[in-house]
């Protein structure tokens, strides 16, 4: 199968956990006392992608390109405007609620700020059984034990179970946050910046301790990040989205080796290099704004055809 | 700025790092001497985020002061600056000697609060990680550029508004002049960032600290910011203190680096020592760490980061 949305290898066959198809997200913008449509942000344009099991996908783009959107409309955390999200060959988008809760239950997010997505009344071990209480996986002290279990996955000691979060660094909470995810053995991870917040040693132990578990479990990732030298190392696949759109999507080899997108060329030459000999004079990208996606209300988005550069490599054309 | 009179009892002076306790070598800018800060915890517990750090920064240089979030890196810069003394830090010991614009060297821990008042802004200057923060909402940029130049140099306001203005091309704001009436809700991320370095630079201070400054912004901008520090320090000649966590942004834009591990300073030397020739465990793992680009070109899978963890900085947590 050979197209813009899928597969690494024209071989893999391994059927699509999630298939993403024509996703669209906008925001109204309301002004005056009728509150009228003034405009609209169009956060997502037109997104395809699919991942399989046990694969990376790195969603990459700056602030406002509309990647974080896309993870939640996939978390039913936004009500996208059109397409299709399917998971498991459901449909998720007007899906019944029970199709959406046994998706709830296999997917699971971690986000950027360890500090404010961990309740700091609570103690570890409540965060972590809580989600299996909800769903009701076992009696008390089962789910205690399950909790010290994920704690040592994430190699934090059981001591720690009784500890608020205020205890721990930044590294330590995002291992409790990636604990958490693991409690109800989901087949999805939705990473959204995940480790920028992070120092680098600390950034990288987090990363191999992911890539770890994805290898462990056949975990799908979808890994949202702006830092191109870490998806270069994590992801199989990479889709890069700007105002909104994917404007290449490939195998994570040709797009860093033959980047098509003059977009994706920008984001790779900004990419510090570690290398005090390689020093750039200057970029020449002085003062170049992302431009805003907002928009008229009647406004209607051109759509660009995407052009295969490579059974697993497209790229949208531009202009 | 061609201060070089007062000093001239010239004690030749020994190798880098320690400097000499007398004389302050002509085109020192800054000489931090066995600095130690400690804030108190309780009544009777301190805890000491610097202890015993020392460097200089000469004319024109950059030095990067690299470490790991809680490594005492931004403390060392308030202090410079003397603002960690508002959140209960003490200088427990060493000195800041600064030369001043005047040629005089002046110890900035025993300066009096009136005259590090006056030393802010012209003669050091601070650019924090988060601009939305650092400025004030409720003022137009352009006023905010103004206030500093109309309080250290006693212009009037329209001959402050046009220094702003000036200041506000010389970082590459793109439409200056309407720039000056926006409120910093109107700029993006990296316009803010360069207002703040604009402000930074109105009174054409020697040294300016930057700490973070490309933390919070995204990647493309990042590029433009060091882009435009290099540029302004080759064209006004500015000695910069550049404070982060990124052996990225390190090779990219310094000429010296000291490493910071748990408020010491566990290994300085050039930017080529530091990336060649690293002697320090800690120094090793931080740029093990960074991510190279390029380096899985070759390569189908993923693969995990090589790992060389400092085991004895306990930030393996």
């Amino acid at each position: 199968m050979s197209s813009p949305t899928s597969a690494r290898k024209s071989q893999d066959l391994a059927r699509p956990l999630v298939e993403v198809r024509d996703l669209v997200t906008r925001f109204d913008l309301r002004a005056g006392l009728m509150g009228r449509v003034a405009g609209r942000v169009h956060a997502v344009e037109g997104v395809s992608f699919d991942i399989v099991p046990g694969e990376t996908l790195a969603l990459v783009g700056e602030s406002g390109c509309g990647k974080s959107t896309v993870a939640r409309s996939i978390m039913q955390l936004e009500k996208p405007t059109s397409g299709s999200i399917r998971y498991g060959g459901v449909e998720l988008l007007g899906g019944s609620r029970h199709d959406v809760l046994r998706f709830r239950r296999e997917a699971q997010m971690v986000f950027q700020d360890p500090f404010s997505s961990l309740n700091p009344r609570m103690t570890i071990a409540r965060t972590l059984m809580d989600p299996m209480r909800v769903h009701r996986l076992g009696t008390t002290a089962e789910l205690r034990a399950r909790a010290a279990e994920l704690l040592a996955r994430v190699d934090l000691p059981p001591e720690h179970l009784d500890r608020f979060p205020h205890a721990f660094s930044g590294g330590q909470r995002q291992r409790i946050c990636i604990a958490r995810a693991l409690a109800l053995d989901p087949k999805l991870i939705i990473a959204d910046e995940a480790v920028a917040s992070l120092d680098v040693t600390i950034q990288a132990q987090v990363i191999n301790l992911l890539m770890d578990l994805q290898r462990e479990r056949s975990i799908a990732i979808l890994f949202i990040s702006h830092d191109m030298a870490v998806v270069e190392r994590m992801a199989h696949r990479v889709a890069v989205m700007y105002l909104g759109e994917i404007v290449e999507i490939g195998d994570r080899r040709s797009v860093f080796t033959s980047p098509q997108h003059p977009y994706t060329r920008k984001l790779l030459s900004t990419v510090p290099v570690a290398d005090p000999a390689r020093r750039p004079t200057t970029r020449n990208l002085m003062t170049e704004e992302i431009p805003s996606a907002v928009r008229p209300p009647d406004f209607v988005p051109i759509k660009r055809p995407m052009r295969q550069v490579s059974p697993t490599h497209w790229v949208r054309e531009s202009d | 700025m061609a201060g070089s009179v007062t000093l001239n009892l010239r004690v030749p002076v020994p190798a880098d790092p320690i400097p000499s306790a007398a004389a302050l070598d002509d085109d020192m800018i800054l000489s931090v001497e066995d600095l130690r800060i400690s804030f108190a915890l309780g009544r009777r517990r301190t805890f000491e985020a610097v202890r015993g750090v020392s460097f200089t920064i000469r004319r024109g240089e950059t030095l990067a002061l690299v470490g790991e979030s809680g490594s005492g890196k931004s403390v060392t810069a308030m202090t410079i600056m003397r603002l960690t003394e508002y959140d209960g830090a003490q200088i427990a010991g060493g000195r800041i000697r600064m030369r001043m614009k005047s040629g005089t060297v002046e110890d900035i821990t025993r300066l009096p609060e009136a005259r590090v008042e006056r030393l802010r802004g012209s003669e050091i200057s601070i650019v924090f990680q988060d601009p939305m923060s650092s400025l004030n909402p409720v003022f137009r940029v352009g006023d905010q550029i103004a206030e500093g130049i109309i309080r250290h140099q006693g212009k009037s306001r329209p001959e402050a508004r046009a220094m702003a203005l000036n200041m506000l091309k010389l970082v590459r704001v793109p439409d200056a002049e309407r720039r000056m009436d926006h409120y910093p809700h109107q700029l993006s991320g990296g316009m803010r960032q360069r207002v703040m370095i604009a402000m930074a630079l109105a009174c054409r201070p020697s040294l300016m600290i930057l700490d973070e400054p490309t933390t919070a912004l995204d990647v493309t901008i990042q590029a433009q910011i060091l882009d435009l520090v290099r540029t302004l320090q080759q064209e006004i000649g500015m000695s910069v203190l550049f404070i982060t966590h990124d052996m990225g942004v390190v090779a990219e834009i310094a000429d010296r680096v000291c490493v910071m591990l748990k408020g010491k300073i566990v290994e300085s030397g050039t930017v080529e020592q530091i990336f060649n020739h690293a002697q320090h465990g800690y120094t090793q793992a931080l740029i093990a760490a960074v991510p190279r680009l390029g380096s899985m070109a070759d390569k189908d899978e993923p693969e995990p980061f090589p790992m060389v963890v400092y085991s004895a900085g306990g930030a393996a947590a």
